[in-house]
C-alpha cells in the first residue's frame, strides 16, 4: 500500500488498481467544522480534475476534485450522519470513496508525503 | 491612498489569540479563533462571546433637532427617540430601497449613529449632504466591541455596574476601569448583550479585562453570521440592498406607526403602497429538511416546480443543529408551513417556510 497526495489536498491510498480517497488533515483544518458532505454514487465514473463531491463547512462549500480517472466502487455512508468525522479522522475512518483506478500511471503526477508536507509548509 | 486592508486597534490581540484573519469590507478581521465557528456560536448562546466590531462606522451628529432632521432620510421616528434610547433603522433611497441599516442613539447633547463598515464611504457623505445644520463627525479613534450572550451582563457588569441597570436598546456613558466608554445594551446575535465604544488607547486593555472573565471568549465573523441568521436578522448586501424595500424585507416592524401614516421619507410612496397592497416579494425564513446547507443565490421553487425566489443568506445553524436560511419568495407564497424546493447544485431538496427567528431572542427588556 502506498499513499499519494494531490495539490487539491486529497490523499489516496493505493493497492493494485483499487484505492481509498479522502481529504488531508490540513484540508480539514482549513475548512473548519464540516456539516455536510455531498457524495456521488457507487458506480459513477470520473475524470481527473472533475468534481466528485462537495464538502460544506458552517461557512462555505468546497468542491472535491478527482486527482485521477476512475470509478467509484463504494462510498463512506457514515459521513451522511456524521460529517464531523471529517474533522476528527480525515486520514483514517472518514475516508470518502473507494475507487477503481483507470490508469495507474496517473499516480506519477501525485506527491509523496514529503513533497506534500513541503507544499503545505 | 492604499488598498491594503485596514486594521482595528484590536488587530494584534486577534493574532495573539490565534484569530484567522480575513479581508472583510476592506478590514482585516478574525473570521474565527481556535475554538471554531461552531464553538464560538454556542459560547455566545450559552455564556458570552466578544466580537470586535470596530470596523463599523461610529458617527456623532450635533446640532438643533437632529432627530427631526434624520426623519427626512430614515423612515424611523427619531424625532421622538428619548434621551438614552437607541433604535434600529435604515436610510431609504428615492425608490424606497434600503441604502444601509443602522442604529441611532439619542445621547442627550448629540446623536450617536453606527453604520455598516462597507458603507461608511456612502453614509457619511449622505448625512453631511442631507442633514442641514448638523455637524457630522466620523469617529476614527474609538474601538467598538460587542459582548453578547446570557452571561454578558455579568461579564460587563463586574467591571461596570451601570451595565446592569440598562435595558434592551438603552445607552449610557459609563466608566470602565477609569475610561469613559459608551455602553449600549443591544447587538446583532439575538442574545442579550452590549456594544461598547472604547477609546483606541484603552481598547486592548479593556477587551482583555472582559476576556479574563471565565464565561467570555472571543468570537469572529463566522459565528457572528450564523448567530444573526438564526436570530432572523438581515445582513446588508445579502438580505437587503438598494433595490429591496423595508416591506419586502419584512422590516415593517422597524417603521413606527406615525411614519407609516405620515410618510415624509425617501421612497415613502412605495413603502406606503406596499403596506396597503402588499409587496411583490417578501423575505421569509426557510428550513431545509435535510442536512445540505442552502447558500446565497440558491433557487427556491414552489411545490409545483415553478421558481418563486432565491435564498439570500444560508448556513448551518449550530444552535438549531441543521441548516437555516432566509430568502425572498414572490407574493402568494411564504406562509409558514408551505413546502418548497431548493435547487442546490442542480438537485431539488425539500424545505419548509418557517417563522423567523429560528431561535428565541433573549433580550433584557
Amino acid at each position: 500500500m502506498t499513499t499519494y497526495y494531490s495539490e487539491e489536498h486529497e490523499w489516496i491510498t493505493v493497492e493494485g488498481d483499487t484505492a481509498t480517497l479522502g481529504i488531508t488533515k490540513h484540508a480539514a483544518d482549513q475548512l473548519g467544522e464540516v456539516v455536510f458532505v455531498e457524495q456521488q454514487d457507487a458506480g459513477d465514473d470520473f475524470e481527473k480534475g472533475g468534481e466528485i463531491g462537495v464538502i460544506e463547512s458552517v461557512k462555505a462549500a468546497s468542491e472535491i476534485y478527482a486527482p485521477l480517472d476512475g470509478e467509484i466502487t463504494e462510498i463512506n455512508e457514515d459521513l451522511a450522519d456524521n460529517p464531523g468525522a471529517l474533522n476528527e479522522d480525515p486520514e483514517g475512518g472518514a475516508w470518502i470513496y473507494k475507487i477503481k483506478l483507470s490508469d495507474t500511471s496517473q499516480l506519477e503526477d501525485l506527491m509523496d508525503l514529503d513533497a506534500y508536507k513541503a507544499l503545505i509548509g | 491612498m492604499t488598498n491594503a486592508p485596514k486594521r482595528t486597534p484590536l488587530y494584534d490581540l486577534h493574532v495573539e489569540l490565534g484569530g484567522k484573519m480575513v479581508d472583510f469590507a476592506g478590514w482585516e478581521m478574525p473570521v474565527q479563533y481556535p475554538m471554531g465557528i461552531m464553538g464560538e456560536h454556542k459560547q455566545c448562546r450559552e455564556k458570552a462571546a466578544l466580537f470586535d466590531v470596530s470596523h463599523m462606522g461610529q458617527v456623532i451628529l450635533r446640532g438643533e433637532n437632529v432627530g427631526e432632521k434624520l426623519e427626512a432620510i430614515c423612515p424611523q421616528a427619531y424625532a421622538t427617540l428619548k434621551e438614552g434610547k437607541a433604535r434600529y433603522g435604515f436610510f431609504t433611497n428615492e425608490e424606497g430601497g434600503i441604502m444601509d441599516d443602522l442604529i441611532v442613539s439619542n445621547a442627550g447633547d448629540h446623536f450617536f449613529v453606527v453604520v455598516n463598515a462597507a458603507l461608511r464611504h456612502q453614509d457619511i457623505p449622505h448625512m453631511k449632504e442631507k442633514l442641514e445644520g448638523v455637524e457630522v463627525t466620523e469617529i476614527f479613534d474609538r474601538a467598538l466591541v460587542a459582548v453578547q450572550g446570557p452571561a454578558a451582563e455579568n461579564v460587563v457588569g463586574e467591571l461596570c455596574p451601570a451595565a446592569r441597570d440598562l435595558k434592551f436598546m438603552e445607552t449610557v456613558v459609563a466608566d470602565i476601569d477609569g475610561v469613559e466608554c459608551r455602553l449600549s445594551r443591544l447587538g446583532y446575535t439575538g442574545e442579550d448583550g452590549y456594544e461598547i465604544s472604547i477609546p483606541d488607547a484603552d481598547a486592548v486593555r479593556i477587551t482583555k479585562l472582559f476576556l479574563a472573565h471565565d464565561d467570555c471568549e472571543p468570537a469572529g465573523l463566522g459565528a457572528r453570521d450564523s448567530l444573526r441568521l438564526e436570530a432572523g436578522l438581515c445582513l446588508y448586501g445579502n438580505d437587503i440592498d438598494q433595490s429591496t424595500s423595508p416591506i419586502e424585507a419584512s422590516l415593517s416592524w422597524a417603521i413606527q406607526k406615525r411614519r407609516k401614516e405620515e410618510g415624509g421619507f425617501p421612497g415613502a410612496a412605495r413603502v406606503q403602497k406596499e403596506l396597503a397592497d402588499g409587496a411583490a416579494k417578501k423575505l421569509v425564513g426557510i428550513k431545509p429538511s435535510g442536512r445540505a446547507p442552502a447558500r446565497q443565490h440558491v433557487e427556491i421553487q414552489c411545490a409545483e416546480g415553478n421558481t418563486i425566489g432565491e435564498i439570500t443568506s444560508g448556513c448551518f445553524g449550530p444552535t438549531v443543529g441543521g441548516p437555516v436560511a432566509m430568502g425572498y419568495v414572490s407574493a402568494g407564497h411564504g406562509e409558514p408551513g408551505e413546502t418548497v424546493k431548493l435547487i442546490i447544485r442542480g438537485k431539488a431538496h425539500d424545505a419548509e417556510i418557517v417563522s423567523l427567528p429560528f431561535v428565541t431572542q433573549n433580550y433584557k427588556r
